[in-house]
């Protein structure tokens, strides 16, 4: 038994596959004072790792977290605890076929092999399977099975040998000091050590021992139930632990794979099952492991009669038995995805939590990675525990949506799927307004955003837009995002945009903090707007934004409501510490509604008490101006490239403003508009990026079109990698392409929708030089040109205006062309109507 | 058969706060090993011979999950003796299952053996066996790791320090049994979904006072145990070698 020294760089608190994970990672860059204590036993501590099903399939809808298993395969691979046995993901239903077509997608835009099997392909894998339920199947040859407890132990002992780790097992955290917002220190039971760093990769226990710190880790235990039957003379007889690919009935919601003997069945069809951090039981109390609670039987009834149904013969083999059958917790999180980095609450306190196995080793390595460098190279916008707003953290809305979300684990989940729970938290003061007419809301960072309107219904007709043949390319989606579009460049368009996140910087010391930041030159005239990359310390995007300079020394920050909370600790975070700039955050307590449109000035000057004609008020520029009895700021930029200004006001006059535009727009024809028009439709003719889809930490500005003409003379972040890329070529541009045509094998036109890959003429994959593949950033209509647009990295060979390629969609190849390469819009290309 | 469900073993049984009652929420269920295999034998005697077997416990609505895993591992038929209260000493326990199974026979079951497991996994009282049988006005033997039957006679086999006893008893009779009896069955897939659709008999508990009443609960004294560490890799072999010796197992 090892004893605690007095201090340590960092205290690693779990040993499970993320903890150990973590200190192996450290020690590999470079940390040689890593202390790992957990409360349980070596090597299984009794957290989820003890109890997991260890099967890795690699593909995954998100890019993110496709690298991330990737590298987690490619690192159990080296440490020899992984079989590679393949894994087949079956349909039983035609959706689901569909479904598996998409996946097929997703598998080549990620680089990773995988092919569609027919029923009888199926068999040959899967002899033992009922044929008769099945549809066909989705093969991955490289899906995995490790020992995730032996990993563990060799990570662990890298960092041992190493010299950079004490290891301390049966050792209780009892407390966590801070100072000032600063961790200092943590209280076990076998001592305390001095530290001012802490990474909390306790799983289903990290929210109560984050909470000891004062940071929140929004994380719910939820029940994942699997049983084992066996003896299976089939299985026994194969010699080995896994002889067949595992395999994920889908329909069903439940997998199965051999294990030894055994046919372990688990599932996520039961209802969903959610516990209190708190009221996990201890070590002591617990019979098997303080996370394999009590199987409750009823939950699992319909999953036996599926798993009996798909494979009779082994389950009914003679003498095979259920021989185990618990239910295990593991971390569920609002929206499924990893809670990874440091917490906005407590400087020093790092999340790795709500990890599943096939994303621990290189979640280890991202985290060493940030934690020693500031950055990393997966792009961590959907992981990031920074993401979630103050709502996000808090018990009640992540039960809610563990409890919705856990049956979407197998699901088919479109890509525009709302959410039903957990919502009307933050509401813009136009929501009586919107609502009144028949805002269909969506999400944006938790507030509630009109993405079109059934008031408009009436536009779609006299705009003669046409709906969308299938269901799944109409699901999610309205042909009045269209007739909206076209009425707003036709007349003009409200939009609210209250979900921005805004946030004011000030002091004598805001200007050079600022300039230390961003990328362009903000010390521009009082009155200016900047929009500005902000890049990660290598380079690559951390966010875009837009800079408006209130004062000499006052500076307001107005980002997307999707990262404005990831954005808020980057910038705070990096305040002056001499207290020369403060920041605030003003988003509740700004509303903002877009007017834009040809007729926009004509409905905004109606009510301006000041001259806001082109020459008093030129594009670029930010005033404040007096609106009926409302003053507002009005920032003349558009993200839809048209005539027009953000109108920022405060949120209690927010009601007033928007009947005030209302009325003063009628007789111009201004509808209210939906963020189907702002984030899509709109933003798309014009080429306009947008973070998290184009922007990311993997391209740079120049491949996303981005650089600046000059560089300014001041430092700031990733300058060193922005002044690299610049020098050199880029590896892929950003191009916009056309499809041209639409029309699938079955005779109606389809659209993608996104992260489909682009295809050469021959239908191979497109790689760069990097070694990253072309995909579909974003897709939408264009319809002021009359064509369905996607966006897409190309390699320098690919990214030629005029070339031909391919987007595959639902299995099938549709002809696409390269509309324009770089940041020029396709509509107005000059800026015309923008700026005039 | 007759069985009690119980706490699982295996684990700190958790109090609530005043020490009246275990703190169920974490906890998992069973029945005793010995009554595993009082089911098991059941089961394999119908496999052989035919004729049904009934599986019965007095207990709370949740006691139907026990009755449940009898079924699943063969049992014909559950029966729960249902009851909310909680003041059940052996005496109450015993007139109750008594009175259930002589209900039964009134409706024209017949029981050829009454079966128990030796002791119940949390009290451990060892006294229903005995007191139904007096009550049913049946045979019993208990601690039996061997059972037989022939016709219209049932063979047992109790294991003492010094040998066994061997006891041939009339049929119908009752007969409590020890782990080791037999290896019961891991419940089949489809006997576990069988146990599911099952319909669960309850009849109304008779509660007649007993004579123990619980007063609270408390733990044991903290059992200390020493660790003596016999040496590392082969150097522990001898020490090892020598302590397996007292132990009388080499």
């Amino acid at each position: 038994m090892s004893t605690l020294p007095d201090r340590a760089d960092v205290v690693v608190i779990g040993a499970g596959i993320v903890g150990n994970s973590v200190v192996a990672h450290l020690a590999d860059k470079g940390w040689r004072s890593i202390v790992q204590v957990d409360q349980g036993p070596l090597p299984d501590p009794g957290g989820s790792t003890g109890h997991a099903s260890n099967f890795i399939f690699p593909v995954d809808h998100s890019k993110e977290i496709t690298q991330l298993t990737v590298d987690s395969q490619r690192q159990y691979e080296a440490m020899g605890v992984q079989t590679t046995c393949g894994g087949i993901e079956l349909a039983r239903t035609p959706q689901r076929m569909e479904e598996l077509r998409r996946r097929m997608a997703s598998a080549t835009a990620w680089g990773v092999d995988a092919e569609l099997l027919s029923r009888r392909e199926v068999t040959k894998h899967l002899p033992f399977i009922n044929d008769e339920v099945i549809l066909g199947g989705f093969y991955t040859p490289s899906a995995s099975v490790v020992d995730s407890l032996h990993a563990g132990t060799l990570l662990r002992q890298h960092a041992l040998d190493a010299g950079a780790l004490t290891v301390s097992p049966y050792t209780a955290v009892t407390g966590i000091d801070t100072d000032a917002g600063h961790i200092t220190g943590v209280h076990t039971d076998r001592g305390t050590l001095a530290t001012e760093a802490v990474v909390v990769a306790c799983g289903v226990w990290s929210p109560v021992v984050a909470r000891m710190a004062g940071g929140r880790i929004p994380l719910v235990p939820v029940v994942h139930q699997l049983i084992d039957v066996g003896p299976i003379p089939e299985f026994e007889a194969t010699g080995t632990g896994v002889a067949y690919p595992m395999i994920r009935d889908m329909d069903t919601l439940m997998y199965e794979r051999q294990d030894g003997a055994d046919m372990e069945i688990g599932s996520y069809a039961h209802r969903p099952i959610v516990h209190n951090p708190e009221d996990i039981p201890s070590i002591e109390e617990a019979a098997l492991s303080p996370t394999q609670l009590p199987f409750t039987e009823q939950d699992f009834e319909p999953q036996m009669a599926d798993a009996l149904e798909l494979m009779p013969e082994v389950l009914n083999a003679p003498g095979a038995g259920v021989r185990h059958a618990i239910n295990g917790l593991l971390s569920y999180t609002a929206d499924g995805s990893p809670l990874l980095g440091e917490t906005p609450e407590v400087a020093g306190l790092w999340s790795a939590a709500a990890v599943w196995i096939k994303e621990g080793p290189a979640v280890g390595r991202m985290l060493a990675q940030w934690m020693t460098d500031g950055a990393t190279e997966v792009d961590s916008h959907s992981t990031d525990i920074a993401r979630l707003y103050p709502h996000q953290r808090t018990r009640a809305f992540v039960r809610a949506r563990a409890e919705e979300g856990f049956n979407k684990i197998y699901g088919i989940v479109h890509p525009g799927e709302q959410w039903e729970s957990g919502r009307d938290i933050r509401r813009s003061p136009f929501h009586e307004r919107t609502a009144a007419a028949g805002a269909v809301y969506y999400e944006a960072g938790g507030w509630e955003r009109p993405h079109w309107y059934e008031s408009n219904r009436e536009l779609v007709a006299e705009y003669g837009v046409a709906n969308r043949a299938h269901e799944w390319d109409r699901r999610w989606w309205s042909p009045i995002i269209t007739a909206e579009h076209l009425a707003l460049r036709h007349n003009a368009g409200m939009i609210d945009l209250t979900a921005f996140a805004q946030f004011e910087v000030a002091g004598p010391g805001a200007l050079d903090y600022l300039q230390g930041m961003v990328v362009a030159q903000l010390d521009r005239p009082v009155g200016r707007i900047v929009y500005t990359p902000v890049l990660d310390p290598n380079g690559g995007f951390r966010s875009d934004l837009t800079i408006v300079r209130l004062d000499a020394d006052r500076f307001r920050i107005i980002t997307g409501g999707s990262d404005g909370a990831r954005d808020k600790k980057w910038f705070s975070d990096h305040l002056p510490v001499d207290g020369s700039a403060t920041l605030t955050d003003v988003s509740s307590a700004v509303c903002t509604v877009g007017v834009w449109g040809p007729r926009a000035r004509d409905v905004v000057a109606k009510l301006a008490a000041e001259d806001i004609s082109h020459e008093a008020f030129p594009f670029g520029a930010a005033r404040w101006v007096t609106l009926g009895s409302v003053d507002a700021l009005l920032v003349r930029i558009s993200y839809v490239g048209d005539l027009g200004w953000e109108i920022h006001a405060p949120f209690e006059s927010g009601g007033r403003l928007w009947d005030d535009l209302a009325e003063a727009g009628r007789p111009q024809g201004l509808v209210p508009v939906g963020a189907g028009v702002y984030g899509a439709t709109g933003r798309m003719e014009k080429g306009y990026r947008l973070m998290g889809h184009e922007l990311e930490a993997e391209y740079d500005p120049v491949e996303a079109g981005l650089a600046l003409p000059r560089v300014k003379q001041q430092d700031f972040i990733g300058k060193d990698a922005y002044l690299a890329a610049r020098e050199g070529e880029p590896a892929a541009t950003l191009c916009t392409l056309t499809v041209e045509s639409h029309r699938s094998e079955h005779g109606i036109d389809r659209f993608p929708l996104g992260h489909e890959p682009i295809l050469d003429r021959n239908g191979r994959p497109i790689v760069d030089a990097k070694g990253r593949r072309s995909f579909v950033t974003s897709a939408g209509s264009g319809p002021s040109l009359g064509k369905h647009l996607l966006m897409s990295y190309l390699p320098p060979e690919h990214a030629v205006e005029g070339n031909r390629l391919q987007v595959e969609y639902m299995g099938e190849h549709y002809p696409v062309k390269v509309a324009r390469v770089g940041r020029t819009p396709l509509f107005d290309p000059e800026d015309t109507r923008m700026k005039s | 058969m007759c069985v009690k469900r119980a706490p699982a073993p295996g684990a700190k049984i958790p109090l609530t706060a005043d020490g009246s009652a275990i703190d169920t929420r974490n906890l998992g269920f069973t029945m005793s090993p010995h009554e595993e295999c009082a089911v098991e034998e059941a089961v394999r005697l119908v496999e052989a011979h035919g004729g049904s077997a009934t599986v019965m416990t007095l207990g709370p609505p949740e006691a139907a999950e026990q009755m449940r895993d009898g079924i699943a591992t063969g049992a014909d038929h559950g029966v729960l003796v249902e009851t909310d209260r909680t003041d059940w000493d052996p005496q109450a326990t015993a007139a109750a299952l008594g009175e259930a199974i002589a209900q039964l026979q009134q409706e024209g079951a017949r029981f050829d053996l009454v079966l128990f497991g030796n002791e119940s996994a949390d009290a451990a009282h060892e006294q229903v066996s005995v007191r139904v049988a007096h009550r049913l006005g049946l045979p019993i033997v208990n601690g039996i790791k061997g059972l037989e039957t022939s016709d219209g006679h049932v063979a047992l086999r109790r294991d003492t320090a010094a040998g066994s006893e061997r006891y041939e008893v009339p049929l119908p009779a009752a007969v409590a049994v020890k782990k080791g009896l037999n290896l019961p069955r891991y419940p089949a897939l489809k006997g576990r979904m069988r146990a599911r659709k099952a319909t669960v008999r309850t009849i109304a508990a008779l509660h007649h006072p007993g004579g123990l009443t619980s007063h609270g609960l408390r733990y044991p004294p903290d059992e200390t145990t020493e660790t003596e560490i016999l040496g590392r890799g082969a150097d522990a072999a001898p020490r090892v070698v020598e302590l397996l010796g007292e132990e009388g197992l080499t």
